[in-house]
């Protein structure tokens, strides 16, 4: 674990990726610590101030300071992408290496209807769901938990295959052990590298997706000052204020491209071989 | 190519869409709207919604509304629209057909940039040009369609006024200014395609220039370009295929908020509208032509695929 580490800051996406990670912790640590103003601050006089000294990134339609929203906002952003994408994940790695160790038959019935599930694009599973759930930030996130999990399975099966190959697996099958037991704590640990890369990646996608549905109307609700939303409502007054957009996207892009590069990196840490 | 392949593949799409019929099926019963209260408005008295809920058998089990729903599908009854009270499938295939006109010149457009993009980059490995190439996939695989799609209209239509900001216009009707309200929804659907598809034609590009058969090539004293045009190009692209087919999923995702927020008429705003005013027959029909467009592009890949490679063969 601490080798991994220790490689993966030895790559640039590996370090680059880490610092972007860190601001993110901080700010959805202490975002209302360090945000200057109050997030629901109203100040009608300064409605659509530009950027400047008292407001770093300028004020919105209803005076509320940008830089503070942005902050306060990483908490109703980001943790919930990351949970909703662990626990889509550990779904469906559970999934991918129960098909794997089946095989046969059933292994082939399970992975057809992944596929078949697959063939519904993410959003609009999402969307579906969200509105089948109803609105809001808790819903939107189940939401992407499903819709992350077939895909997660599927990786997870052909990585499984090999591993079941392993002798400790023919072992422990010769030993008597029940399926579950096989599944959860033999094979499941061995798949858990190549998993978190693929899940890290996906982080970036939950991220950009709970983003989507925001902007829909259909994930978190004003007054949160989820990034997503917070370009959706800021979208009428392109004209007068587009810092009110520029702003939040940036900080969307900013947080997948952070994701984005911890897989990759971690990807360069686990199989040194690989030279792309 | 054999027969029995090809009837496999195509047993696989009719798997997939029963599957899908299922999940969407089961979905959007579990929606907590009454269609008959939808469909006849808060103040309908109770016999008449009684009467509405008799006609569209809503007081059935759920397996037989399944099996009239799927059997009305089979024969191209995708059901009546509660909103519009007008039946869905036209209005439906007229909005597929739009969205496929959007679609289709993404595939194009990407396809234009991404595959000289990888190969240059793989070319010029570890040099500016690949640094380039790196910096767009990234950027591709990490904005958001919405996030694109308001950046370019802040800069390109708000800012500098160049293009229309949103709105459709037929081709039949103006073609030019048809092609100019396309630009940018265009450009925000290829982007991320652009990005997945770059970096697959690098990768496959420099295993290819690394293989034996393009080394033999070159020391039979063939010139680089025709090296790189007859045996590098083809032998990269094909993975490409697959990758595209796979990414069919991420354009239709991406067409839905692009029709969106630039309000052309296609099948992603016809379902948006459906969702939110709990249109079911409408939702139920959006979904099932989607999954349909991904499975067929998929076979069609594969059977390109298929046709392209002469190494590989299925039987």
């Amino acid at each position: 674990m601490i080798d991994a580490l220790r490689r993966l800051w030895r790559t640039p996406q590996g370090v680059l990726g880490s610092v972007l990670l860190a601001v993110l912790i901080l700010a959805c640590l202490l975002g209302g610590v360090l945000a200057p103003y109050s997030p629901e601050a109203m100040d009608f006089a300064g409605r659509f101030a530009a950027p400047s000294a008292r407001h770093w990134l300028g004020a919105d339609q209803l005076g509320r300071d940008v830089l503070s929203r942005l902050l306060v906002g990483a908490r109703s952003t980001v943790p919930l992408a990351v949970a909703a994408t662990f626990s889509g994940a550990l779904v469906g790695a559970c999934v991918g290496t129960l098909s794997a160790y089946l095989g046969g038959r059933w292994d082939e019935a399970i992975t057809r209807t992944i596929d078949a599930v697959m063939a519904i694009p993410h959003l609009l599973l999402a969307l579906i769901l969200v509105s089948t759930l109803g609105k809001g930030s808790a819903n939107a996130a189940l939401a992407i938990a499903v819709s992350v999990a077939p895909s997660m399975a599927r990786v997870t099966r052909s990585v499984a295959l090999a591993v079941r190959q392993q002798d400790y697996v023919k072992a422990a099958i010769a030993r008597g052990e029940g399926g579950a037991w096989i599944v959860l704590r033999e094979m499941l640990p061995n798949v858990a590298a190549p998993l978190i890369i693929e899940a890290t990646i996906r982080v970036a996608f939950a991220i950009m997706l709970f983003a989507t549905l925001s902007f829909l109307g259909l994930g978190a609700q004003p007054p949160a000052s989820e990034w997503g939303l917070m370009v959706s409502e800021g979208r009428r007054f392109m004209h007068q204020a587009p810092w009110v957009i520029v702003a939040p996207a940036l900080a969307i892009a900013t947080t997948a491209i952070c994701f984005n590069l911890l897989g990759d990196g971690l990807r360069d840490a686990l199989n040194p071989r690989d030279e792309r | 190519m054999s027969l029995a392949w090809l009837l496999r593949r195509l047993l696989t799409v009719l798997y997939t869409l029963l599957v899908v019929s299922l999940l969407v099926f089961g979905l959007t019963q579990l929606l907590p709207a009454d269609a008959a209260v939808t469909l006849l408005g808060e103040n309908a008295t109770p016999e008449a919604l009684a009467a509405v809920r008799l006609r569209l058998g809503l007081g059935d089990p759920a397996w037989l509304q399944y099996w009239h729903w799927l059997s009305g599908l089979l024969q191209g009854d995708f059901g009546t629209s509660m909103r519009t009270s007008q039946p869905v499938a036209p209005a439906m295939f007229t909005a597929l057909g739009r969205s496929l006109m959007l679609g289709g010149a993404s595939l194009v457009l990407m396809l234009l940039i991404a595959v000289p993009l990888g190969m240059w980059a793989a070319l010029r490995r570890g040099k500016a040009a690949d640094l380039v190439a790196g910096l767009v996939s990234y950027l591709g695989v990490s904005l958001p369609e919405f996030v694109t799609a308001t950046l370019l209209l802040i800069v390109v239509a708000d800012r500098f006024q160049l293009l229309p900001a949103t709105g459709y216009v037929a081709p039949g009707e103006d073609l030019a200014d048809s092609l100019r309200h396309l630009v940018l929804p265009v450009l925000t659907v290829s982007l991320i395609l652009v990005a997945h598809v770059s970096r697959m034609v690098r990768s496959e590009t420099i295993d290819v220039l690394n293989s034996d058969y393009v080394r033999a090539a070159r020391l039979k004293g063939l010139s680089p370009r025709v090296v790189l045009l007859r045996h590098v190009l083809r032998n990269a692209l094909l993975p490409t295929i697959t990758i595209v087919a796979l990414d069919v999923g991420y354009l239709l995702g991406g067409i839905i908020v692009v029709e969106e927020i630039f309000a052309i008429p296609g099948i992603g705003r016809a379902l948006i509208v459906a969702i939110t005013s709990r249109d079911l027959p409408s939702i139920q029909a959006g979904a099932m032509i989607m999954a349909a467009t991904y499975a067929i592009a998929n076979t069609l890949a594969d059977i390109a695929y298929v046709l392209v490679d002469r190494r590989i063969r299925y039987d």
